[in-house]
């Protein structure tokens, strides 16, 4: 048991942890008839909590119950990951990459998420207006604007040959790459890195 | 409201034989979905895909992994898609397997373009915020707050918006 659970603590591979997130796809169409997509949370959420008559949230929400119940689940697997199958070593990011961001002021690479960014000291301050209100209002807005996010144009929209889907993820890509490459050096120096 | 969905699903399950199919999926069968999420999360948190580092080196085109992923992930749905289709395979309740169409609008491009922004900033699409919440970084609950804020003003302006 001990040997099985240092072997799952290891990072999976992209071949191990793409396939498994793929084969969602199908699990969910089998299990009930429903299509992988996570980004349509968001919406429930609001139609549950603030529809203030809104006629985008006037809907019948019950019936994307298992929706949230999924979204739920990915982040009470996050707990149960991090809790029993935690890795012990630091993360490995690629020696290009962690050049590319020292420059842009990020020294801290041993977690999941830099923690220079990612901490509660930083919520009140630029940083957390850009990395956290910012950063998730694009987030929200632009996924429900698509019609999707990774989950549902990229993997199951692409999968089930919609061209639309083609198109929405190669914006997602346009929009990465401007803002990583031509914006976040202008904007990680203006909230102080 | 309450009162009103349940009038609802009380006309629903006299006269319409389908809705009472899925309605039938209520209460406890809907923890299978939580089951899947939390397997889900678990492979979100070990494939480190919730990592701000992975999707940076995505968009710098300095590792492999977070395209191998997506590319595998779409090569296994399109194949058990394609499967599923060609053998009409039924859900476990025997019902037939509908999968809608998207329709194209410009929203894909200005939304996606949006989308592709924030993804950089918060290293996260949708659902790697849910996990990255559970890992312990729960500030990450203001840029999940925040998201569903974005959501919210997209369908207060929706008419407005370029579609």
């Amino acid at each position: 048991m001990n040997e099985f659970l240092n072997w799952v603590s290891q990072p999976w591979p992209w071949y191990i942890a793409g396939p498994m997130i793929g084969l969602t796809v199908p699990i969910l169409l089998l299990l009930g008839n429903r299509s992988f997509g996570i980004s349509s949370s968001l919406r429930h959420i609001c139609a549950v909590c603030v529809p203030a008559k809104i006629p985008f949230f006037q809907y019948s929400w019950k019936e994307e119950t298992w929706n949230l119940l999924f979204v739920t689940g990915i982040l009470l697997g996050g707990v149960i990951a991090a809790m029993f199958l935690s890795n012990p070593e630091t993360i490995v990011i690629a020696e290009s990459t962690q050049r590319d961001l020292k420059a842009l002021g990020i020294t801290n690479f041993q977690n999941l998420l830099p923690a220079e960014i990612f901490s509660w000291e930083n919520l009140f301050t630029l940083k957390g207006l850009f990395f956290f209100v910012i950063g998730g209002f694009l987030v929200g807005f632009g996924t429900r604007y698509a019609g999707g996010c990774t989950s549902g144009h990229a993997i199951m929209g692409i999968s089930n040959l919609q061209w639309p889907s083609v198109v929405a993820t190669m914006f997602f890509m346009i929009g990465g790459l401007v803002m990583t490459h031509f914006l976040m050096p202008f904007i990680m120096n203006w909230v102080g890195f | 409201m309450l009162l009103k969905e349940n009038d609802t699903l009380a006309v629903d399950k006299n006269t319409n034989l389908t809705a009472k199919v899925k309605q039938g999926e209520r209460g406890l069968s809907l923890l299978k979905y939580l089951y899947v999420g939390i397997v889900f999360g678990i492979i979100f948190v070990k494939g480190e895909i919730i990592s701000w580092f992975r999707i940076q080196e995505m968009f710098r085109f300095q590792s492999f992994f977070m395209y191998g992923v997506i590319g595998s992930a779409i090569l296994v749905g399109m194949v058990s898609i394609q499967l599923i289709k060609r053998f009409s395979i039924k859900t476990i309740n025997g019902q037939a397997i509908k999968i809608a169409d998207k329709k194209f609008n410009k929203g894909q491009i200005y939304g996606g373009f949006i989308f592709g922004l924030g993804w950089a900033i918060t290293g996260a699409c949708p659902g790697p915020l849910f996990a990255q919440i559970g890992t312990g970084f729960t500030v990450v609950i203001v840029s999940f707050l925040s998201a569903v804020a974005g959501t919210w003003v997209y369908g207060r302006f929706a008419e407005k918006l370029p579609n």
